[in-house]
């Protein structure tokens, strides 16, 4: 696995940077971190697993994404990271 | 039909409340290369968790010859999309190469037949292929004219007047006619002269378009007030409703009208045909059922 | 001048007999561009006063340097309308032993006029003052640095504090008539270099929103109020001066001119947009507490039928002849709406406050139609709840609710519900609003809320409506 990053800064978006590490490790910055954090986190360590990686370290800048926003920069940064994309070649 | 790039999930979130005919989200000429793979993630992502209600959902994928177009195809169509914009189309067998993709796909999920197609036409022999085009698929509903690839293709410049693009509007509102589909055409970038936008959105509707591109919602109300129905469309449009209405107390899930299989996309025009015309005081609440 | 009131600020605050304890006020009229609350309360600390009480019509950004005078105690008290920025973020996680009062300008005006609040000295900014201290907030000369407009919440202190201080950075020769503030009310006048960011206290005039969210509510906003039944010739209006707000003005004037509807009077916070349709004959009178731009700033300096007024005379709920118990229709915004119709105007989603009441509670209650104007959702936060997180406007004073996704009329008005459907606007259960923001965002986590209070909201009559607890983070 290399460092990648998927998302952007934008309001509603979610920046992700992924790369190696032992377990899964996630770091969230976020403008609804109260209200949400721990949710944001979940569907992060959701995604992940859900594409069978099981160790990874996440840094997330996250600026009000929606769940399903967190799911396709996660899913984005991890194909980046691994080279195995989700879609048939 | 509005459009909305496909790596902003700011505006992919609530571009329906503006109330849009129908959303197509781009992953073609308004996503770099580099974010190509995340935009088909955002786009796939956004279809299965957003509800968009009654909008109808476009998404324009790359074309099968670039290294991204196989793959959007797979994702849009898991993820539910009603209808596939394919750009730049030029022949009829482009369009029978991409129903022959969305079939594999469709037939992995158990889902098939149920998504359409429309072809954007930015190219001379685009035009010239019109009517192949637009009869090269039973999933065709519609062909739209991409105005700023095919005037550079005439190699010749937009102008206000639109005269470089008489021919191709008029040909390709003859050939979805003579193919019994719909035609859409191209956009109009200039959000601060609403003036001329409302003089083309009459022009092409004079010519016959069924409808416009929008890059805005501030556009909406224009289109919408230009296309206030006539009286025949008012007609047609009760006649549908009047389908509906009896299939539903026969208890038969299949509408037709005058003959033909009226599909979610047509049923939900007729009603919004006479939605804008009682909007627009033609028609009285009370005239209609 | 043989009777000059002019010494110095020093001299001002010796001569007000001030002691440890006493009560100070300001107003907020300046807004981001004040100068006057640190420049006063910075002196007041050098000079060794401890326990004042702070009592300012509000706070903003620009009052974060009031953090170290707290924790030095020399401020050990605060009441205003509102608090931002560091200043609200540290009172929100525990700085101040005392809760910061809330009040209304209604409120205030009228805790200031009955003696609940007592000011011991007031320090009033103006734009200009003559040496017996008539004081306004307008040009009266060409070196005139920081205008403002109305003084309408600087007007009860005038009245009603043991002693007033006005500061001013224009002294102009006598008499500075017709002033706001009367020379006799007056004990001392200072002169300083400058009281506001003249840049901060009026950008220039509001643009009109090119927001198509903004422009969708404003829309919608118009279309309730012109089939509300209370769009009639002779109708009065306040709105706030949200995006929203102001774009719905626009639509309100297309409709005017098409029914040759005119207006009687205008109340606010009074901006550009209000005068421009006054001076096309559309408004009869501008009733001015506040001017929010500098063409209101120069109206109310010319225009006969720009008034000023006092808050209380604006809005205070204790004096029946208050403006807003004339008031026809009131659009204001809105933090949070929960389904009982209660507003939150002050306290973020994340427990931080971060907003000011204004006059929010006195229009709600006295105009005939309140009309809140907010988007379902602010990125991932909603905006319509299940419960607001502190109680600011009672719901049994808000009508309507407008919002992206639809409108909803309070059940308790089923006449406004009737005349809406009849005119064909699509209306939506409040709870169906809710329900449907959650479904997109998800339910937000409970706030880590501590057990202290910060803040405590009071109610027009001087009743406790909700309390504000400290975030533990």
């Amino acid at each position: 696995m290399k460092n990648s990053i998927a998302g952007t800064l934008e309001s509603g978006d979610i920046m992700i940077t992924i790369g190696p590490g032992e377990g899964l490790q996630v770091e969230l910055q976020s403008t609804v971190a109260a209200q949400f954090g721990r949710q944001i986190k979940a569907v992060i360590v959701e995604t992940l697993e859900g594409l069978g990686i099981q160790d990874a370290t996440v840094q997330a800048v996250d600026k009000g994404a929606l769940d399903c926003t967190i799911r396709a920069r996660v899913t984005a940064a991890a194909v980046r990271a691994t080279g195995k994309d989700v879609w048939k070649d | 039909m509005m459009f909305v790039p496909g790596n902003n999930p700011g505006m992919m979130a609530d571009a329906h409340i503006y109330g849009p005919d129908s959303i197509m989200l781009d992953l073609e000429d308004s996503v770099t290369m580099a974010e190509k793979d995340a935009a088909r993630l955002l786009v796939h992502n956004a279809l299965k968790s957003i509800d968009y209600g009654d909008t109808e959902m476009v998404v324009r994928i790359n074309p099968l010859s670039t290294p991204y177009g196989k793959k959007d195809v797979e994702a849009v169509v898991k993820a539910g999309v009603d209808v596939i914009r394919m750009p730049k189309t030029e022949t009829a067998d482009e369009v029978r190469e991409l129903e022959a993709e969305i079939l594999k796909v469709e037939q992995e999920i158990g889902r098939e037949g149920e998504t359409l197609i429309m072809a954007a036409i930015e190219s001379a022999l685009g035009v010239v292929n019109a009517y192949a085009i637009a009869t090269a698929s039973r999933r065709m509903m519609g062909i739209a004219l991409g105005a700023e690839d095919y005037s550079a293709n005439l190699k010749t410049n937009r102008t206000p007047g639109g005269a470089e693009l008489l021919l191709a509007r008029e040909q390709i509102v003859v050939a979805a006619r003579a193919a019994g589909i719909a035609c859409f055409d191209t956009v109009y970038s200039n959000l601060d002269d609403m003036e001329t936008f409302r003089k083309e959105v009459e022009l092409i509707k004079t010519l016959g378009f069924d409808g416009k591109s929008i890059i805005n919602p501030r556009q909406i109300e224009v289109v919408n007030s230009v296309f206030t129905p006539t009286e025949k469309e008012i007609t047609k449009a009760r006649a549908v409703v009047a389908a509906i209405k009896e299939a539903q107390a026969k208890g038969s899930g299949v509408i037709a009208v005058n003959g033909k299989m009226v599909d979610r996309p047509v049923v939900i025009r007729a009603e919004r045909t006479i939605a804008l015309a009682v909007a627009s005081g033609v028609l009285k609440e009370e005239e209609v059922l | 001048m043989r009777n000059t009131k002019l010494v110095t600020l020093e001299e001002a605050i010796y001569r007000s007999g001030l002691r440890d304890g006493m009560t100070i006020s300001f107003h907020h009229h300046f807004r981001g561009g004040d100068k006057v609350v640190n420049l006063v309360v910075d002196k007041l600390a050098a000079m060794g006063f401890k326990d004042l009480k702070l009592a300012a019509s509000s706070l903003s950004d620009v009052h974060a340097p009031l953090i170290e005078h707290i924790k030095n105690g020399v401020i050990t008290g605060i009441s205003t309308s509102g608090l931002r920025g560091a200043l609200a973020d540290a009172i929100s996680h525990g700085l101040m032993k005392e809760p910061v009062v809330f009040r209304s300008h209604g409120g205030r005006g009228s805790a200031i006029a009955n003696g609940e609040l007592k000011i011991d000295v007031a320090f009033l900014g103006a734009s200009a003052c003559d040496e017996l201290g008539n004081a306004c907030g307008f040009p009266r000369s060409e070196n005139a640095k920081s205008i403002c407009g109305s003084l309408g919440y600087a007007l009860p202190d005038a009245r009603y504090a043991a002693h007033v201080v006005v500061i001013t950075d224009d002294l102009v020769p006598y008499p500075n008539m017709p002033s706001s503030i009367k020379g006799a009310d007056v004990e001392s006048v200072v002169l300083v270099d400058s009281v506001g960011d003249s840049s901060k206290i009026a950008a220039g005039a509001i643009r009109d929103s090119k927001n198509p969210r903004d422009i969708l509510l404003a829309k919608q906003a118009a279309k309730v109020i012109i089939n509300s039944g209370y769009f009639q010739d002779g109708f009065s209006i306040q709105t706030g001066t949200g995006g929203a707000s102001l774009a719905a003005v626009k639509y309100i004037r297309e409709e005017m001119l098409r029914q040759g509807i005119k207006a009687s009077f205008a109340l606010g916070g009074i901006t550009a947009h209000m005068v421009k349709l006054h001076e096309e004959g559309l408004i009869g009178t501008l009733v001015d507490v506040q001017s929010f731009d500098k063409v209101a700033a120069e109206s109310i300096a010319k225009d006969p039928s720009h008034v000023e007024v006092s808050a209380v005379e604006y809005a205070s709920g204790q004096h029946l002849g208050s403006a807003t118990h004339a008031l026809d229709i009131v659009i204001l915004s809105a933090l949070e709406v929960d389904t009982d119709f209660n507003v939150n105007v002050l306290v973020g989603s994340d427990g931080i406050i971060r907003g000011a009441i204004g006059g929010h509670q006195d229009t709600a209650a006295d105009a005939a139609l309140s009309i809140i104007v907010c988007p379902l959702l602010r990125g991932r936060i909603p905006c319509v709840v299940p419960r607001v997180t502190t109680l600011i406007t009672p719901g049994s004073t808000v009508d309507v609710v407008v919002t992206e996704y639809g409108i909803a009329v309070n059940p308790g008005r089923p006449e406004i519900q009737e005349k809406l459907q009849a005119a064909g606007l699509k209306l939506v259960d409040i709870r169906d609003l809710a329900a449907r923001a959650s479904s997109i965002i998800g339910t937000p986590d409970p706030l880590p809320f501590g057990d202290k209070v910060v803040g405590v909201v009071m109610n027009r009559d001087g009743s406790v409506l909700d309390e504000i607890h400290n975030i533990v983070d």
